[in-house]
């Protein structure tokens, strides 16, 4: 089924300038709340902003790439979740296995006595 | 900056005469062979006034059917070289015995196991199957060439820069010494000061760029350019085997490059990635390495399963049994590609957890090979079954391949691997499925595939002299492995202590020359069937009841594959039309768009290949002047926007007429 | 005549060339995935070796949030930018499509600079790639980033002069979609080193 016609998105400003603000925003909190300390536990601090970035990530792809499930006769959609599927996997199999491997593989005191 | 110990200049970096192993014989004499066959190839060349056309035709040419003919000969060359690395290696060990030190000193033969990995891998498997799927993808679906023709010719002229460069290194300087995946912290700079690391890097680079680009195109024609009416269930399993490898290349190439970029940053500019002190960890290097690794071997089995489904079933008389479950299984073992790749590395310490992660998963991604073993038999059954070159490969597969994969699965079982990690037993392994699998499905897809590439039959006399060598001489060759692998012998050993080893060893060294007259005998049917190729002429182009859109071609197809896109109404399509004694269409011609030839892809690559040179030797001038011309040349094609023609509708009649008269005189019409 | 026909249903007689660059989009999207897995090797690298100092300087003691801030803006602005320049090509306006290009480049310029600023002060102070695999893996993937962005400012230099010389053909349009989907991947990019690199660089 060969596509002849190229998926061209339509760019409007209302895209672009919502993207724009949302990304602003979404920018703005994270670094205020690392400067300002406000939230004073640093994991809760960590996970926030790592849940502003993912939301940040989605609206660059919907309002800046103009990512669909339709375009390219959803191949676009599918490659993209392909190489997330990839990305996560690797990204959290190496943090697993290299937590693992440091743990195991650390240098070991001399007298048995020592360790814990 | 390199090793303050070696002597370095501005004009030609590290490079100096004693970079040339003069006083290495055997590389002495491999050189005066080399240089002489060389200058008697060059001549002859010459001679025969050949350089326009090979320029012309061959080289600057866009067409994926002349690319991937170009791949497989890259292939044939690297293999010579890489087999005679590994006889080299097969006569070391047989005679390095009760004090005999054997012929191969140690720099010499650790640069020997490496490089025959990296050539193997690299240089053999990949062009050869790269080489397949370019000549037979855009065939299959009906189309008249891949989505980037220009890149197409760019992706193999910087796979052949890759060659070259590791070629160089026997002449000029010296390879790796590290193995084929160069572990830090062995590859580091402290650890490997020399430019044998470096050559590693570059070629591997290169080379990755031109894999990489493939793999993007081969994704991009597979998915827009189908024939009207091919679904993607209507594919032919092939194409699906070749859709999931290049969807592999892109998700694990660059992986390789960006380990690979890390590892020589630490050998340019100091970096710590892999190094055991300032917060490295040379274990990384093993993780990420693997990451890519893992899925690689899947690349290379892929598409030689789709090989062996068409044959089977063209074979057989018979349409695949199981099409549906083929595919499934094809797309399965894909995704799972990536998640067992710890299984290379179960010995290094992540503990019980993880391990026994990586080893169920490991066991499991041998169910859909299983599936697919079983769709082949359940085609053969009740088929008319033809026993010509193509099936004794893939019934030698069949059996060869299964004990491979059997022994993989014993590894998968970590506290086995424990025992088996690195010892003559894995490389039995892995040589029984790539030789079993990719090597033995080349040979099936060679002769199945090379009436249609160059218009003649291969003769199958040579072709079974050929195949009555490999196959025991394969088993001759790595039996005796299995067996000290239990024993407990490591692997890239050059000496042994233990006199009881060297039965095995010589019986080891038997099958591989058993191999070396099988590779001769098939050297030899190339050359028989080019001598009679007017007895071996393929008349039809469909010498063996082919049952996909390729066979619905003349041999060689033309220039733009088909005057009239098909239009697809069933799974095996040309059968479908066969069935249905659909005519040809013989008027109406149209003029068909095509792309032009173009000399930029090899230029580029040229000069990819001098810039590698000077990165490896340090030639820091001529690093930053080819970077620069690379980067301007780039640049510059960019600027042709005049890429393609029109073939005149009156040329493609002609061409059109000469196959109808040639069709007429063999039905007798 | 069912032959005539059949053939008819088997062969498409009535064919119109495809239209070039038809795979170009798709193929470039295919290219920014393989790309995206090499930043998240880089990543993983990071990730991995992030906080090992070897006694070195650390996050707190090297990065300065507000440049940081500073060249976000400076990355984000240039995506603007570039989204006003798609909208004046899909007004067919040359002369719109470049003066926003020119806006994007000096936006990308300012991030460059930025950038290579806060690198020549790391470096000065000591902290150089090569102190710890931290800094080695900092440098490395928010270099990589760098060198990126300067590629895609090349490009854009190419596409301005190319603009000038044929205008908004197909061709340079398609050029446009490919440039435009890079610069924002690179922003998207940028959102990860910004978050898991500085700003959590700073929370460790």
């Amino acid at each position: 089924m060969s596509n002849s016609h190229a998926d061209v998105p339509h760019f409007s400003l209302t895209d672009y300038r919502t993207g724009f603000f949302a990304s602003v925003v979404l920018t703005a909190i994270p670094f205020w709340l690392v400067m300002s300390g406000v939230l004073a536990n640093n994991t809760l601090t960590a996970l926030v902003i790592a849940g502003f970035a993912v939301v940040q990530v989605f609206v660059h792809m919907i309002y800046f790439l103009h990512m669909n499930t339709k375009s390219e006769g959803g191949w676009n959609f599918l490659a993209l979740v392909f190489t997330v599927i990839v990305v996560g996997i690797v990204l959290s199999g190496s943090l697993w296995v290299m937590h693992h491997l440091n743990q195991n593989m650390m240098p070991m005191p001399h007298n048995m006595n020592e360790l814990p | 900056m390199p090793n303050p110990d070696q002597t370095w200049t501005p004009l030609l970096g590290r490079l100096s005469l004693d970079a040339i192993p003069l006083h290495e014989p055997i590389l002495v004499a491999t050189f005066a062979v080399v240089a002489l066959g060389g200058v008697a190839l060059l001549a002859a060349l010459t001679y025969f006034r050949v350089w326009g056309y090979l320029w012309k035709e061959w080289f600057t040419s866009v067409d994926h059917k002349k690319i991937g003919v170009m791949y497989m000969v890259l292939g044939l060359v690297m293999f010579l070289r890489g087999f005679a690395d590994a006889l080299m290696m097969r006569m070391q060990q047989a005679v390095a015995f009760n004090g005999n030190d054997g012929f191969l000193p140690a720099h010499h033969y650790d640069q020997v196991f490496t490089a025959h990995g990296v050539i193997m891998i690299f240089f053999v498997a990949m062009p050869f199957v790269t080489g397949l799927m370019n000549f037979v993808v855009p065939l299959q679906i009906g189309a008249r060439d891949v989505s980037f023709p220009f890149l197409n010719n760019f992706s193999f002229w910087m796979t052949a820069s890759g060659a070259v460069l590791v070629m160089a290194s026997l002449f000029v300087g010296e390879f790796a010494q590290t193995g084929w995946l160069a572990y830090p912290p062995l590859s580091s700079l402290a650890y490997s000061p020399g430019v044998g690391v470096d050559y590693y890097i570059w070629a591997l680079q290169i080379a990755g760029v031109g894999t990489t680009l493939s793999g993007i195109n081969l994704i991009a024609t597979i998915i827009k350019l189908r024939a009207p009416g091919m679904t993607m269930m209507r594919m032919p399993v092939f194409t699906w085997t070749a859709l999931c490898t290049n969807v592999l290349i892109v998700a694990s190439f660059p992986v390789l490059t960006a380990v690979l970029a890390l590892l020589s940053l630490g050998r340019y500019v100091g970096t710590n990635f892999f190094t055991n002190d300032f917060g490295g960890s040379p274990m990384m290097y093993v993780n990420l390495i693997w990451i890519w690794g893992h899925p690689e071997v899947y690349i290379l089995i892929l598409p030689l399963f789709g090989v062996y489904s068409e044959i089977t079933s063209t074979f057989s008389s018979k349409r695949l049994f199981g099409y549906t479950s083929m595919v499934y299984a094809t797309v399965v073992i894909t995704v799972l590609s990536y998640v067992v790749w710890l299984h290379h590395f179960f010995t290094m310490g992540s503990g019980a957890s993880v391990n026994s992660f990586f080893g169920i998963t490991t066991m499991v991604i041998s169910i859909p090979t299983g599936a697919k073993m079983f769709n082949w038999l359940f085609t053969m059954y009740r088929g008319r079954i033809r026993f010509e070159l193509p099936m004794m490969w893939t019934v030698a597969f069949m059996l060869t391949f299964v004990i491979g994969g059997m022994t993989g699965v014993m590894l998968a079982v970590p506290p086995a691997d424990f025992v088996l990690h690195n010892s003559l037993f894995l490389i039995a392994h892995f040589h029984n499925v790539i030789i079993g699998g990719v090597v033995f499905g080349v040979f099936a897809a060679i002769n199945y595939w090379w009436p249609k590439a160059f218009g003649f039959k291969l003769e199958p006399f040579w072709g079974k002299v050929s195949f009555w060598c490999w196959v025991p001489g394969f088993w001759l060759a790595f039996a005796p492995l299995y067996v000290m692998g239990l024993m407990g012998v490591t692997r890239r050993m050059r000496v042994f202590d233990d006199p009881s080893l060297q039965p095995y060893f010589i019986v080891a060294a038997c099958g591989a020359g058993l191999i070396a007259c099988g590779i001769g005998a098939m050297l030899v049917q190339f050359g028989v069937s080019i001598m009679r190729r007017e007895q071996l002429r393929d008349e039809t182009g469909d010498p063996w009841g082919g049952r996909t859109l390729e066979w619905a071609t003349s041999s060689p197809p033309p220039e733009y594959n088909f005057a009239f896109t098909p239009q697809v109404h069933d799974l095996d399509a040309w059968e479908d039309m066969k069935r249905n004694a659909v005519a040809r269409p013989v008027e109406g011609f149209r003029a068909i768009h095509m792309p032009k030839s173009t000399g930029a892809g090899v230029i580029l690559a040229g000069i990819a290949t001098v810039f590698g040179f000077a990165m490896i030797w340090h030639i820091w001038w001529l690093a930053i002047a080819g970077f620069v011309t690379l980067l301007l040349t780039a640049l510059a094609h960019t600027f042709n926007y005049h890429r393609s023609y029109h073939i005149p509708a009156e040329a493609v009649a002609r061409t059109e007429a000469e196959r109808t008269r040639q069709l007429a005189l063999v039905e007798g019409v | 005549m069912r032959n005539a026909n059949l053939t008819a249903h088997y062969y498409d007689l009535d064919e119109h060339d495809h239209p070039e660059g038809g795979s170009t989009l798709l193929g470039f999207w295919l290219y920014l995935m393989s790309d995206c897995l090499i930043f998240a090797m880089l990543f993983a690298a990071y990730g991995v070796l992030g906080g090992n100092y070897a006694a070195g300087p650390g996050p707190r003691d090297l990065f300065e949030l507000p440049l940081v801030a500073l060249n976000t803006a400076m990355l984000l602005f240039s995506s603007m930018t570039y989204g006003f320049a798609m909208i004046e090509m899909q007004r067919g306006r040359v002369g719109g499509v470049q003066g926003w290009l020119v806006a994007t480049a000096l936006f990308g310029a300012a991030f460059l600079s930025i950038e290579l600023y806060e690198f020549s002060h790391l470096i000065a102070d000591g902290a150089t790639p090569q102190r710890s695999a931290f800094l080695s893996s900092f440098f490395t993937l928010v270099g990589t980033h760098g060198l990126h962005v300067t590629f895609g400012l090349v490009w854009l230099g190419t596409l301005l002069v190319q603009l000038a010389q044929h205008g908004l053909t197909e061709a340079n349009k398609r050029r446009l979609l490919c440039l435009s989907m890079f610069w924002h991947f690179l922003d998207v990019i940028w959102i990860g080193v910004f978050t898991f690199v500085y700003l959590m660089g700073i929370l460790r």
